[in-house]
Protein backbone atom coordinates (compact mmCIF):
# COMPACT_ATOMS: atom_id res chain seq x y z
CA UNK A 1 0.00 0.00 0.00
CA UNK A 2 2.86 2.34 0.88
CA UNK A 3 4.46 1.72 -2.51
CA UNK A 4 1.09 2.17 -4.23
CA UNK A 5 0.69 5.63 -2.72
CA UNK A 6 4.29 6.55 -3.50
CA UNK A 7 3.87 5.59 -7.12
CA UNK A 8 0.46 7.27 -7.36
CA UNK A 9 1.83 10.50 -5.93
CA UNK A 10 4.81 10.59 -8.27
CA UNK A 11 2.62 9.78 -11.23
CA UNK A 12 0.11 12.48 -10.37
CA UNK A 13 3.00 14.92 -10.06
CA UNK A 14 4.11 13.99 -13.55
CA UNK A 15 0.61 14.77 -14.96
CA UNK A 16 0.92 18.19 -13.34
CA UNK A 17 4.53 18.80 -14.40
CA UNK A 18 4.15 17.84 -18.05
CA UNK A 19 2.00 19.23 -20.83
CA UNK A 20 0.00 16.11 -21.62
CA UNK A 21 -2.14 16.32 -18.48
CA UNK A 22 -3.09 19.95 -19.10
CA UNK A 23 -3.79 19.31 -22.75
CA UNK A 24 -6.19 16.49 -21.91
CA UNK A 25 -7.87 18.57 -19.19
CA UNK A 26 -8.23 21.55 -21.49
CA UNK A 27 -9.60 19.39 -24.31
CA UNK A 28 -12.22 17.81 -22.05
CA UNK A 29 -13.40 21.16 -20.74
CA UNK A 30 -13.44 22.69 -24.21
CA UNK A 31 -15.33 19.85 -25.87
CA UNK A 32 -17.81 19.58 -23.01
CA UNK A 33 -18.30 23.35 -23.14
CA UNK A 34 -18.99 23.32 -26.88
CA UNK A 35 -21.41 20.39 -26.59
CA UNK A 36 -23.07 22.08 -23.63
CA UNK A 37 -23.69 25.18 -25.71
CA UNK A 38 -24.92 23.23 -28.70
CA UNK A 39 -27.07 20.62 -26.97
CA UNK A 40 -28.25 22.05 -23.72
CA UNK A 41 -28.45 25.78 -24.24
CA UNK A 42 -29.04 25.91 -27.98
CA UNK A 43 -31.95 24.51 -30.01
CA UNK A 44 -35.18 24.58 -28.07
CA UNK A 45 -35.10 26.87 -25.09
CA UNK A 46 -38.05 25.24 -23.38
CA UNK A 47 -36.34 21.98 -22.38
CA UNK A 48 -36.87 20.69 -18.87
CA UNK A 49 -33.91 21.06 -16.53
CA UNK A 50 -33.85 17.29 -15.98
CA UNK A 51 -33.59 16.73 -19.73
CA UNK A 52 -30.79 19.26 -20.10
CA UNK A 53 -28.90 17.57 -17.29
CA UNK A 54 -29.44 14.13 -18.80
CA UNK A 55 -28.07 15.39 -22.13
CA UNK A 56 -25.06 16.80 -20.33
CA UNK A 57 -24.22 13.48 -18.71
CA UNK A 58 -24.87 11.72 -22.01
CA UNK A 59 -22.16 13.56 -23.92
CA UNK A 60 -19.89 13.84 -20.90
CA UNK A 61 -19.80 10.05 -20.74
CA UNK A 62 -18.24 10.07 -24.22
CA UNK A 63 -15.59 12.68 -23.44
CA UNK A 64 -14.80 10.93 -20.14
CA UNK A 65 -14.12 7.62 -21.89
CA UNK A 66 -11.94 9.25 -24.52
CA UNK A 67 -10.04 11.23 -21.89
CA UNK A 68 -9.53 8.01 -19.92
CA UNK A 69 -7.89 6.32 -22.90
CA UNK A 70 -5.54 9.25 -23.44
CA UNK A 71 -4.71 9.53 -19.74
CA UNK A 72 -4.03 5.81 -19.38
CA UNK A 73 -2.07 5.18 -22.57
CA UNK A 74 1.19 6.50 -21.11
CA UNK A 75 0.94 4.73 -17.75
CA UNK A 76 3.01 1.63 -18.50
CA UNK A 77 3.88 1.97 -22.19
CA UNK A 78 5.74 5.28 -21.77
CA UNK A 79 7.81 3.87 -18.93
CA UNK A 80 8.64 0.81 -20.97
CA UNK A 81 9.62 3.03 -23.93
CA UNK A 82 11.85 5.23 -21.76
CA UNK A 83 13.32 2.36 -19.79
CA UNK A 84 12.11 3.83 -16.48
CA UNK A 85 9.91 0.83 -15.68
CA UNK A 86 13.08 -0.92 -14.50
CA UNK A 87 13.28 1.51 -11.57
CA UNK A 88 9.98 0.07 -10.33
CA UNK A 89 10.54 -3.58 -11.28
CA UNK A 90 14.02 -3.66 -9.67
CA UNK A 91 12.61 -2.30 -6.40
CA UNK A 92 10.91 -4.38 -3.72
CA UNK A 93 7.48 -3.47 -5.07
CA UNK A 94 4.78 -5.85 -6.23
CA UNK A 95 3.48 -5.65 -9.78
CA UNK A 96 0.02 -5.20 -8.28
CA UNK A 97 1.23 -2.11 -6.44
CA UNK A 98 2.73 -0.67 -9.61
CA UNK A 99 -0.53 -1.09 -11.54
CA UNK A 100 -2.70 0.18 -8.68
CA UNK A 101 -0.49 3.21 -8.06
CA UNK A 102 -0.64 4.17 -11.70
CA UNK A 103 -4.37 3.61 -11.90
CA UNK A 104 -5.05 5.71 -8.78
CA UNK A 105 -3.05 8.63 -10.11
CA UNK A 106 -4.86 8.62 -13.43
CA UNK A 107 -8.20 8.24 -11.67
CA UNK A 108 -7.50 11.17 -9.36
CA UNK A 109 -6.61 13.32 -12.33
CA UNK A 110 -9.66 12.23 -14.31
CA UNK A 111 -11.88 12.87 -11.29
CA UNK A 112 -10.49 16.40 -10.92
CA UNK A 113 -11.12 17.14 -14.58
CA UNK A 114 -14.59 15.61 -14.49
CA UNK A 115 -15.62 17.52 -11.38
CA UNK A 116 -14.25 20.71 -12.93
CA UNK A 117 -17.12 20.53 -15.44
CA UNK A 118 -19.62 20.98 -12.60
CA UNK A 119 -20.02 24.68 -13.38
CA UNK A 120 -22.00 23.74 -16.49
CA UNK A 121 -24.89 21.98 -14.72
CA UNK A 122 -24.65 24.68 -12.05
CA UNK A 123 -25.60 27.19 -14.77
CA UNK A 124 -29.02 25.55 -14.92
CA UNK A 125 -29.80 27.24 -11.63
CA UNK A 126 -29.75 30.59 -13.44
CA UNK A 127 -33.15 29.97 -15.02
CA UNK A 128 -34.27 26.54 -13.93
CA UNK A 129 -34.51 24.12 -11.06
CA UNK A 130 -31.58 21.82 -10.38
CA UNK A 131 -31.98 18.40 -8.80
CA UNK A 132 -28.92 17.85 -6.66
CA UNK A 133 -29.72 14.13 -6.56
CA UNK A 134 -29.58 13.86 -10.33
CA UNK A 135 -26.31 15.78 -10.48
CA UNK A 136 -24.76 13.54 -7.81
CA UNK A 137 -25.95 10.36 -9.55
CA UNK A 138 -24.73 11.61 -12.90
CA UNK A 139 -21.27 12.38 -11.59
CA UNK A 140 -21.09 9.06 -9.76
CA UNK A 141 -21.91 7.40 -13.08
CA UNK A 142 -19.22 9.41 -14.88
CA UNK A 143 -16.61 8.49 -12.27
CA UNK A 144 -17.54 4.79 -12.38
CA UNK A 145 -17.53 4.72 -16.17
CA UNK A 146 -14.25 6.64 -16.14
CA UNK A 147 -12.76 4.17 -13.69
CA UNK A 148 -13.71 1.22 -15.90
CA UNK A 149 -12.37 2.96 -19.02
CA UNK A 150 -9.13 3.88 -17.23
CA UNK A 151 -8.64 0.31 -16.05
CA UNK A 152 -9.11 -0.91 -19.62
CA UNK A 153 -6.68 1.79 -20.74
CA UNK A 154 -4.17 0.61 -18.15
CA UNK A 155 -4.46 -2.92 -19.49
CA UNK A 156 -3.90 -1.62 -23.04
CA UNK A 157 -0.88 0.32 -21.83
CA UNK A 158 0.57 -2.75 -20.14
CA UNK A 159 0.10 -4.80 -23.31
CA UNK A 160 1.52 -2.30 -25.79
CA UNK A 161 5.09 -1.50 -26.66
CA UNK A 162 4.36 2.15 -27.42
CA UNK A 163 1.88 4.77 -26.28
CA UNK A 164 0.21 5.07 -29.68
CA UNK A 165 -0.29 1.33 -29.80
CA UNK A 166 -1.64 1.45 -26.24
CA UNK A 167 -4.25 4.04 -27.21
CA UNK A 168 -5.29 1.94 -30.22
CA UNK A 169 -5.57 -1.29 -28.22
CA UNK A 170 -7.49 0.36 -25.37
CA UNK A 171 -9.75 2.20 -27.81
CA UNK A 172 -10.51 -1.06 -29.60
CA UNK A 173 -11.30 -2.84 -26.33
CA UNK A 174 -13.60 0.00 -25.23
CA UNK A 175 -15.44 0.19 -28.54
CA UNK A 176 -15.76 -3.60 -28.46
CA UNK A 177 -17.32 -3.47 -25.01
CA UNK A 178 -19.71 -0.73 -26.07
CA UNK A 179 -20.93 -2.30 -29.31
CA UNK A 180 -21.66 -5.56 -27.55
CA UNK A 181 -24.86 -3.69 -26.87
CA UNK A 182 -25.68 -3.62 -30.60
CA UNK A 183 -25.27 -7.40 -30.72
CA UNK A 184 -28.06 -7.68 -28.21
CA UNK A 185 -30.44 -6.12 -30.71
CA UNK A 186 -29.78 -8.81 -33.31
CA UNK A 187 -29.54 -11.86 -31.05
CA UNK A 188 -32.08 -14.23 -29.46
CA UNK A 189 -33.36 -14.33 -25.96
CA UNK A 190 -30.88 -15.71 -23.41
CA UNK A 191 -27.91 -14.46 -25.38
CA UNK A 192 -29.07 -10.87 -25.76
CA UNK A 193 -29.44 -10.55 -22.00
CA UNK A 194 -25.82 -11.55 -21.58
CA UNK A 195 -24.75 -9.01 -24.18
CA UNK A 196 -26.79 -6.32 -22.48
CA UNK A 197 -25.31 -7.10 -19.09
CA UNK A 198 -21.79 -7.02 -20.52
CA UNK A 199 -22.04 -3.80 -22.50
CA UNK A 200 -20.05 -0.94 -21.05
CA UNK A 201 -22.59 1.79 -21.72
CA UNK A 202 -25.94 0.63 -23.11
CA UNK A 203 -27.83 -0.61 -20.08
CA UNK A 204 -25.61 0.53 -17.23
CA UNK A 205 -25.05 4.21 -17.83
CA UNK A 206 -28.47 5.72 -18.75
CA UNK A 207 -29.93 5.19 -15.24
CA UNK A 208 -27.21 7.44 -13.78
CA UNK A 209 -28.05 10.04 -16.42
CA UNK A 210 -31.63 10.09 -15.18
CA UNK A 211 -30.57 10.26 -11.54
CA UNK A 212 -31.15 6.62 -10.66
CA UNK A 213 -28.43 4.65 -8.85
CA UNK A 214 -28.76 0.88 -9.19
CA UNK A 215 -26.49 -1.34 -7.17
CA UNK A 216 -26.27 -3.60 -10.23
CA UNK A 217 -24.76 -0.83 -12.36
CA UNK A 218 -22.32 0.28 -9.66
CA UNK A 219 -21.18 -3.32 -9.17
CA UNK A 220 -20.77 -3.76 -12.93
CA UNK A 221 -18.36 -0.85 -13.29
CA UNK A 222 -16.38 -1.86 -10.21
CA UNK A 223 -16.07 -5.41 -11.55
CA UNK A 224 -14.87 -4.24 -14.95
CA UNK A 225 -12.29 -2.05 -13.17
CA UNK A 226 -11.16 -4.96 -11.02
CA UNK A 227 -10.82 -7.46 -13.85
CA UNK A 228 -9.01 -5.07 -16.16
CA UNK A 229 -6.51 -4.12 -13.44
CA UNK A 230 -6.06 -7.77 -12.52
CA UNK A 231 -5.30 -8.59 -16.17
CA UNK A 232 -2.89 -5.64 -16.38
CA UNK A 233 -1.02 -6.98 -13.33
CA UNK A 234 -0.77 -10.39 -14.95
CA UNK A 235 0.58 -8.86 -18.15
CA UNK A 236 3.24 -7.00 -16.18
CA UNK A 237 4.21 -10.21 -14.38
CA UNK A 238 4.44 -12.10 -17.65
CA UNK A 239 6.71 -9.39 -19.12
CA UNK A 240 9.36 -10.35 -16.58
CA UNK A 241 10.14 -13.26 -18.87
CA UNK A 242 11.09 -11.02 -21.78
CA UNK B 1 27.59 -12.92 -2.01
CA UNK B 2 26.47 -14.08 -5.47
CA UNK B 3 26.41 -17.68 -6.61
CA UNK B 4 25.41 -18.33 -10.19
CA UNK B 5 24.84 -21.92 -11.28
CA UNK B 6 24.02 -23.17 -14.76
CA UNK B 7 22.23 -19.91 -15.53
CA UNK B 8 20.52 -20.02 -18.92
CA UNK B 9 18.18 -17.61 -20.66
CA UNK B 10 16.42 -18.27 -23.92
CA UNK B 11 14.70 -15.61 -26.00
CA UNK B 12 12.51 -17.75 -28.20
CA UNK B 13 14.69 -20.57 -29.46
CA UNK B 14 17.93 -18.61 -29.09
CA UNK B 15 20.01 -18.76 -25.94
CA UNK B 16 21.30 -15.32 -24.95
CA UNK B 17 23.33 -16.90 -22.15
CA UNK B 18 24.13 -20.57 -21.63
CA UNK B 19 24.97 -22.38 -18.39
CA UNK B 20 26.88 -19.59 -16.70
CA UNK B 21 28.71 -20.46 -13.49
CA UNK B 22 30.51 -17.96 -11.31
CA UNK B 23 30.80 -16.68 -7.76
CA UNK B 24 31.37 -13.24 -6.37
CA UNK B 25 32.67 -12.85 -2.85
CA UNK B 26 31.57 -10.10 -0.47
CA UNK B 27 33.47 -6.86 -0.99
CA UNK B 28 34.84 -7.77 -4.40
CA UNK B 29 34.73 -5.43 -7.35
CA UNK B 30 34.23 -7.63 -10.39
CA UNK B 31 34.31 -6.59 -14.04
CA UNK B 32 32.00 -8.34 -16.48
CA UNK B 33 33.47 -7.95 -19.94
CA UNK B 34 32.29 -9.00 -23.35
CA UNK B 35 31.62 -7.65 -26.81
CA UNK B 36 28.22 -6.19 -27.70
CA UNK B 37 25.61 -8.93 -27.78
CA UNK B 38 27.69 -11.27 -25.61
CA UNK B 39 24.94 -11.49 -22.99
CA UNK B 40 26.07 -9.02 -20.31
CA UNK B 41 22.81 -7.10 -20.05
CA UNK B 42 20.77 -10.30 -20.00
CA UNK B 43 22.85 -11.71 -17.13
CA UNK B 44 22.78 -8.49 -15.12
CA UNK B 45 19.01 -8.10 -15.57
CA UNK B 46 18.55 -11.55 -14.09
CA UNK B 47 20.84 -10.71 -11.17
CA UNK B 48 18.97 -7.42 -10.77
CA UNK B 49 15.67 -9.34 -10.48
CA UNK B 50 13.99 -7.68 -13.43
CA UNK B 51 14.23 -10.64 -15.80
CA UNK B 52 13.43 -14.27 -15.03
CA UNK B 53 15.88 -16.98 -16.15
CA UNK B 54 14.87 -19.97 -18.27
CA UNK B 55 16.80 -22.28 -15.99
CA UNK B 56 19.60 -22.35 -13.45
CA UNK B 57 20.00 -20.70 -10.05
CA UNK B 58 21.14 -17.35 -8.79
CA UNK B 59 21.64 -16.91 -5.07
CA UNK B 60 22.33 -13.56 -3.47
CA UNK B 61 23.39 -13.87 0.17
CA UNK B 62 21.96 -17.37 0.12
CA UNK B 63 18.55 -16.18 -1.14
CA UNK B 64 17.23 -17.67 -4.35
CA UNK B 65 16.43 -14.85 -6.78
CA UNK B 66 13.33 -16.45 -8.29
CA UNK B 67 11.94 -17.65 -4.96
CA UNK B 68 12.48 -14.49 -2.90
CA UNK B 69 12.84 -11.63 -5.35
CA UNK B 70 11.60 -9.07 -2.85
CA UNK B 71 14.24 -9.85 -0.26
CA UNK B 72 16.94 -9.88 -2.92
CA UNK B 73 15.81 -6.54 -4.40
CA UNK B 74 16.24 -4.91 -1.02
CA UNK B 75 19.92 -5.87 -1.02
CA UNK B 76 20.61 -4.79 -4.59
CA UNK B 77 21.18 -1.51 -6.37
CA UNK B 78 20.78 -1.85 -10.11
CA UNK B 79 21.76 0.49 -12.91
CA UNK B 80 20.32 -0.89 -16.17
CA UNK B 81 21.97 -0.21 -19.54
CA UNK B 82 19.58 2.73 -20.01
CA UNK B 83 19.45 4.79 -16.77
CA UNK B 84 15.80 4.74 -15.59
CA UNK B 85 15.39 8.51 -15.18
CA UNK B 86 12.11 10.42 -14.95
CA UNK B 87 12.96 13.46 -17.06
CA UNK B 88 10.42 15.81 -15.54
CA UNK B 89 11.61 15.32 -11.93
CA UNK B 90 14.37 17.14 -10.09
CA UNK B 91 17.49 15.16 -9.18
CA UNK B 92 16.66 15.40 -5.47
CA UNK B 93 13.01 14.48 -5.94
CA UNK B 94 13.93 11.55 -8.12
CA UNK B 95 16.52 10.17 -5.71
CA UNK B 96 14.10 10.56 -2.79
CA UNK B 97 11.47 8.63 -4.75
CA UNK B 98 13.98 5.85 -5.51
CA UNK B 99 14.99 5.68 -1.84
CA UNK B 100 11.39 5.48 -0.65
CA UNK B 101 10.62 2.75 -3.20
CA UNK B 102 13.43 0.64 -1.71
CA UNK B 103 11.97 1.00 1.76
CA UNK B 104 13.90 3.98 3.19
CA UNK B 105 11.61 5.83 5.59
CA UNK B 106 10.43 9.35 4.85
CA UNK B 107 12.49 10.60 7.77
CA UNK B 108 15.75 9.03 6.58
CA UNK B 109 15.27 9.76 2.88
CA UNK B 110 16.72 13.33 2.76
CA UNK B 111 19.93 12.20 4.46
CA UNK B 112 20.31 9.23 2.10
CA UNK B 113 19.69 11.44 -0.90
CA UNK B 114 22.37 13.83 0.29
CA UNK B 115 24.77 10.98 0.93
CA UNK B 116 24.38 9.58 -2.59
CA UNK B 117 24.61 13.05 -4.13
CA UNK B 118 27.86 13.59 -2.25
CA UNK B 119 29.28 10.29 -3.47
CA UNK B 120 28.58 11.17 -7.09
CA UNK B 121 29.39 14.87 -6.88
CA UNK B 122 25.79 15.82 -7.62
CA UNK B 123 25.21 18.24 -4.77
CA UNK B 124 24.94 21.27 -7.03
CA UNK B 125 22.42 19.46 -9.21
CA UNK B 126 19.94 18.74 -6.41
CA UNK B 127 17.28 21.12 -7.73
CA UNK B 128 17.95 20.68 -11.44
CA UNK B 129 15.32 19.09 -13.66
CA UNK B 130 16.74 15.81 -14.99
CA UNK B 131 15.88 16.57 -18.64
CA UNK B 132 18.24 19.57 -18.52
CA UNK B 133 21.27 17.50 -17.43
CA UNK B 134 24.11 16.54 -19.74
CA UNK B 135 24.73 12.91 -20.61
CA UNK B 136 27.52 12.51 -18.05
CA UNK B 137 25.37 13.85 -15.23
CA UNK B 138 22.44 11.65 -16.23
CA UNK B 139 24.70 8.63 -16.00
CA UNK B 140 25.76 9.73 -12.50
CA UNK B 141 22.18 10.19 -11.37
CA UNK B 142 21.65 6.64 -12.62
CA UNK B 143 24.43 5.37 -10.36
CA UNK B 144 23.17 7.51 -7.46
CA UNK B 145 19.72 5.91 -7.70
CA UNK B 146 21.34 2.48 -7.49
CA UNK B 147 23.10 3.20 -4.20
CA UNK B 148 20.71 5.61 -2.48
CA UNK B 149 19.30 2.86 -0.24
CA UNK B 150 22.79 1.62 0.73
CA UNK B 151 22.54 -1.79 -0.93
CA UNK B 152 25.22 -4.37 -0.18
CA UNK B 153 25.44 -5.32 -3.84
CA UNK B 154 25.70 -2.90 -6.74
CA UNK B 155 25.08 -4.06 -10.28
CA UNK B 156 26.08 -1.51 -12.89
CA UNK B 157 25.46 -2.18 -16.58
CA UNK B 158 27.97 -0.21 -18.67
CA UNK B 159 28.04 2.91 -16.48
CA UNK B 160 30.82 4.39 -18.60
CA UNK B 161 29.28 3.74 -22.02
CA UNK B 162 29.08 6.87 -24.12
CA UNK B 163 31.12 9.02 -21.76
CA UNK B 164 34.04 11.10 -23.00
CA UNK B 165 37.58 10.31 -21.77
CA UNK B 166 37.45 12.86 -18.93
CA UNK B 167 34.11 11.55 -17.74
CA UNK B 168 35.38 7.97 -17.95
CA UNK B 169 38.21 8.86 -15.57
CA UNK B 170 35.71 10.57 -13.24
CA UNK B 171 33.38 7.57 -13.32
CA UNK B 172 36.32 5.28 -12.61
CA UNK B 173 37.26 7.33 -9.55
CA UNK B 174 33.67 7.33 -8.35
CA UNK B 175 33.49 3.58 -8.61
CA UNK B 176 36.79 3.21 -6.79
CA UNK B 177 35.29 5.11 -3.88
CA UNK B 178 32.47 2.55 -3.68
CA UNK B 179 34.94 -0.20 -2.86
CA UNK B 180 34.65 -1.39 0.72
CA UNK B 181 31.06 -0.27 1.15
CA UNK B 182 29.56 -2.37 -1.58
CA UNK B 183 30.17 -5.52 -3.51
CA UNK B 184 30.22 -4.33 -7.12
CA UNK B 185 29.56 -6.07 -10.42
CA UNK B 186 30.18 -3.77 -13.33
CA UNK B 187 29.97 -4.54 -17.03
CA UNK B 188 31.72 -3.10 -20.02
CA UNK B 189 32.38 -3.93 -23.64
CA UNK B 190 35.70 -2.15 -23.33
CA UNK B 191 38.22 -4.00 -21.20
CA UNK B 192 40.68 -1.19 -20.52
CA UNK B 193 37.84 0.95 -19.18
CA UNK B 194 37.24 -1.24 -16.15
CA UNK B 195 40.35 -3.39 -15.69
CA UNK B 196 41.92 -0.76 -13.42
CA UNK B 197 38.87 -0.58 -11.19
CA UNK B 198 38.27 -4.28 -10.74
CA UNK B 199 39.76 -7.00 -8.56
CA UNK B 200 38.75 -9.67 -10.97
CA UNK B 201 37.36 -10.05 -14.46
CA UNK B 202 34.73 -12.34 -15.93
CA UNK B 203 34.94 -12.58 -19.69
CA UNK B 204 31.74 -13.49 -21.48
CA UNK B 205 31.64 -14.45 -25.11
CA UNK B 206 28.54 -15.46 -27.07
CA UNK B 207 26.63 -16.26 -23.90
CA UNK B 208 29.37 -18.24 -22.17
CA UNK B 209 32.03 -17.38 -19.63
CA UNK B 210 35.28 -18.08 -21.45
CA UNK B 211 37.73 -16.90 -18.81
CA UNK B 212 37.84 -15.48 -15.32
CA UNK B 213 40.48 -14.25 -12.93
CA UNK B 214 42.74 -11.26 -12.38
CA UNK B 215 44.34 -9.54 -15.31
CA UNK B 216 47.58 -11.43 -14.57
CA UNK B 217 45.85 -14.77 -14.38
CA UNK B 218 44.08 -14.20 -17.66
CA UNK B 219 47.31 -13.18 -19.33
CA UNK B 220 49.12 -16.22 -17.91
CA UNK B 221 46.42 -18.67 -18.93
CA UNK B 222 46.64 -17.37 -22.48
CA UNK B 223 50.41 -17.37 -22.52
CA UNK B 224 50.50 -13.66 -23.22
CA UNK B 225 52.51 -12.83 -20.09
CA UNK B 226 55.70 -12.36 -22.07
CA UNK B 227 54.45 -10.07 -24.82
CA UNK B 228 56.93 -7.31 -25.38
CA UNK B 229 56.97 -4.42 -27.78
CA UNK B 230 60.19 -2.73 -28.89
CA UNK B 231 60.66 0.44 -30.90
CA UNK B 232 64.11 1.10 -32.31
CA UNK B 233 66.07 2.85 -35.03
CA UNK B 234 68.27 0.80 -37.30
CA UNK B 235 67.92 -2.00 -39.84
CA UNK B 236 64.80 -4.00 -39.05
CA UNK B 237 66.00 -7.36 -40.34
CA UNK B 238 69.11 -7.50 -38.19
CA UNK B 239 67.14 -6.33 -35.14
CA UNK B 240 64.81 -9.25 -35.68
CA UNK B 241 67.76 -11.64 -35.89
CA UNK B 242 69.19 -10.29 -32.64
CA UNK B 243 65.87 -10.41 -30.77
CA UNK B 244 65.18 -14.00 -31.81
CA UNK B 245 68.52 -15.12 -30.40
CA UNK B 246 67.84 -13.79 -26.90
CA UNK B 247 67.28 -16.77 -24.56
CA UNK B 248 63.61 -17.17 -23.61
CA UNK B 249 62.25 -15.47 -26.72
CA UNK B 250 59.80 -17.71 -28.54
CA UNK B 251 59.00 -15.57 -31.51
CA UNK B 252 59.60 -12.08 -32.87
CA UNK B 253 57.92 -10.21 -35.68
CA UNK B 254 58.12 -6.81 -37.30
CA UNK B 255 54.91 -5.06 -36.38
CA UNK B 256 55.67 -2.11 -38.56
CA UNK B 257 58.71 -0.53 -40.08
CA UNK B 258 59.32 3.03 -41.21
CA UNK B 259 62.41 5.13 -41.92
CA UNK B 260 62.55 6.64 -38.46
CA UNK B 261 61.22 3.77 -36.38
CA UNK B 262 60.81 0.00 -36.43
CA UNK B 263 58.45 -1.74 -34.03
CA UNK B 264 59.01 -5.38 -33.10
CA UNK B 265 56.50 -7.59 -31.33
CA UNK B 266 58.19 -10.25 -29.28
CA UNK B 267 56.73 -13.24 -27.53
CA UNK B 268 58.80 -14.66 -24.73
CA UNK B 269 58.40 -17.35 -22.09
CA UNK B 270 58.59 -14.70 -19.43
CA UNK B 271 59.29 -11.04 -19.10
CA UNK B 272 62.85 -10.76 -20.42
CA UNK B 273 62.99 -7.07 -21.23
CA UNK B 274 66.48 -6.46 -19.73
CA UNK B 275 68.06 -9.19 -21.84
CA UNK B 276 66.43 -7.92 -25.01
CA UNK B 277 67.52 -4.36 -24.31
CA UNK B 278 71.10 -5.39 -23.70
CA UNK B 279 71.25 -7.53 -26.82
CA UNK B 280 69.85 -4.82 -29.09
CA UNK B 281 72.08 -2.09 -27.76
CA UNK B 282 75.17 -4.32 -28.01
CA UNK B 283 74.24 -4.99 -31.64
CA UNK B 284 74.35 -1.24 -32.27
CA UNK B 285 70.63 -0.43 -32.48
CA UNK B 286 69.21 2.76 -31.10
CA UNK B 287 66.56 1.78 -28.60
CA UNK B 288 63.56 4.17 -28.49
CA UNK B 289 61.01 2.34 -26.42
CA UNK B 290 60.57 -1.01 -24.71
CA UNK B 291 57.43 -2.14 -22.91
CA UNK B 292 55.16 -5.02 -22.22
CA UNK B 293 52.54 -5.49 -24.95
CA UNK B 294 51.09 -2.00 -25.26
CA UNK B 295 47.40 -2.79 -25.00
CA UNK B 296 47.91 -6.02 -23.21
CA UNK B 297 44.34 -6.28 -22.06
CA UNK B 298 42.90 -5.66 -25.45
CA UNK B 299 45.08 -8.39 -26.86
CA UNK B 300 43.80 -10.77 -24.18
CA UNK B 301 40.33 -9.86 -25.19
CA UNK B 302 40.90 -10.20 -28.90
CA UNK B 303 42.71 -13.47 -28.29
CA UNK B 304 39.76 -14.82 -26.35
CA UNK B 305 37.24 -13.76 -28.96
CA UNK B 306 39.43 -15.29 -31.61
CA UNK B 307 39.72 -18.64 -29.89
CA UNK B 308 35.99 -18.72 -29.44
CA UNK B 309 35.41 -18.13 -33.10
CA UNK B 310 37.88 -20.84 -34.13
CA UNK B 311 36.45 -23.48 -31.84
N1 LIG C 1 14.35 -9.05 -25.06
C1 LIG C 1 15.07 -9.76 -25.95
N2 LIG C 1 14.45 -10.50 -26.90
C2 LIG C 1 15.17 -11.22 -27.78
N3 LIG C 1 16.50 -11.27 -27.83
C3 LIG C 1 17.19 -10.56 -26.92
C4 LIG C 1 16.52 -9.76 -25.94
N4 LIG C 1 17.45 -9.17 -25.16
C5 LIG C 1 18.65 -9.57 -25.65
N5 LIG C 1 18.50 -10.41 -26.69
C6 LIG C 1 19.60 -11.07 -27.43
O1 LIG C 1 20.45 -11.70 -26.51
C7 LIG C 1 21.82 -11.52 -26.86
C8 LIG C 1 22.57 -10.89 -25.69
O2 LIG C 1 22.17 -9.56 -25.54
P1 LIG C 1 22.66 -8.63 -24.35
O3 LIG C 1 22.52 -9.38 -23.08
O4 LIG C 1 21.92 -7.35 -24.47
O5 LIG C 1 24.20 -8.42 -24.70
P2 LIG C 1 25.23 -7.31 -24.20
O6 LIG C 1 24.61 -6.58 -23.07
O7 LIG C 1 26.44 -8.09 -23.79
O8 LIG C 1 25.52 -6.43 -25.36
C9 LIG C 1 21.83 -10.65 -28.10
O9 LIG C 1 22.03 -11.49 -29.20
C10 LIG C 1 20.46 -10.04 -28.14
O10 LIG C 1 20.05 -9.85 -29.46
MG1 LIG D 1 24.30 -4.49 -22.90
Amino acid sequence: MRATLLIARRELGSYLRTMSGYIIAAAVLLVDGILWNAFALGAQQDKHSAEVLSDFFYFSSGTTMIAAVFLAMRLVAEERQNGTLVLLTSSPVRDREIILGKFFSAFTFLAMVTLATAFMPALIMVNGKLSIGQVAAGYLGLLLLGSAALAIGTLGSALARSQVLAAIISGAMLVGLIVVWLLAAVSERPLNDVFLALALWGRHFPPFQAGVINLRDVAYYLLVTYFALFAATRVLEARRWQ
Amino acid sequence: MIEVRELTKYFGARAAIRELNFDIRPGEVVGFVGLNGAGKTTTLKILGCVLLPSSGQVRVDGLEVTAEPHEVRRKIGFLPDVPPLYDEMTVGGYLAFAARLRGVSGRDAPARVQESEDKLALRDMHDEIISTLSYGYRQRVGVAQALVHRPRLLILDEPAAGLDPVQIVEMRNLIRRLRGEHTVLISSHFLAEISQTCDRLLVIQAGEIVAQGTEEELAASLGTAGEIEVALRGPAATALEVARKVPGVLDAQIAHSAAHETVLKIRAREDCRPEIARALVLAGHQLLRLDRGASRLESIFIELSHRERLS
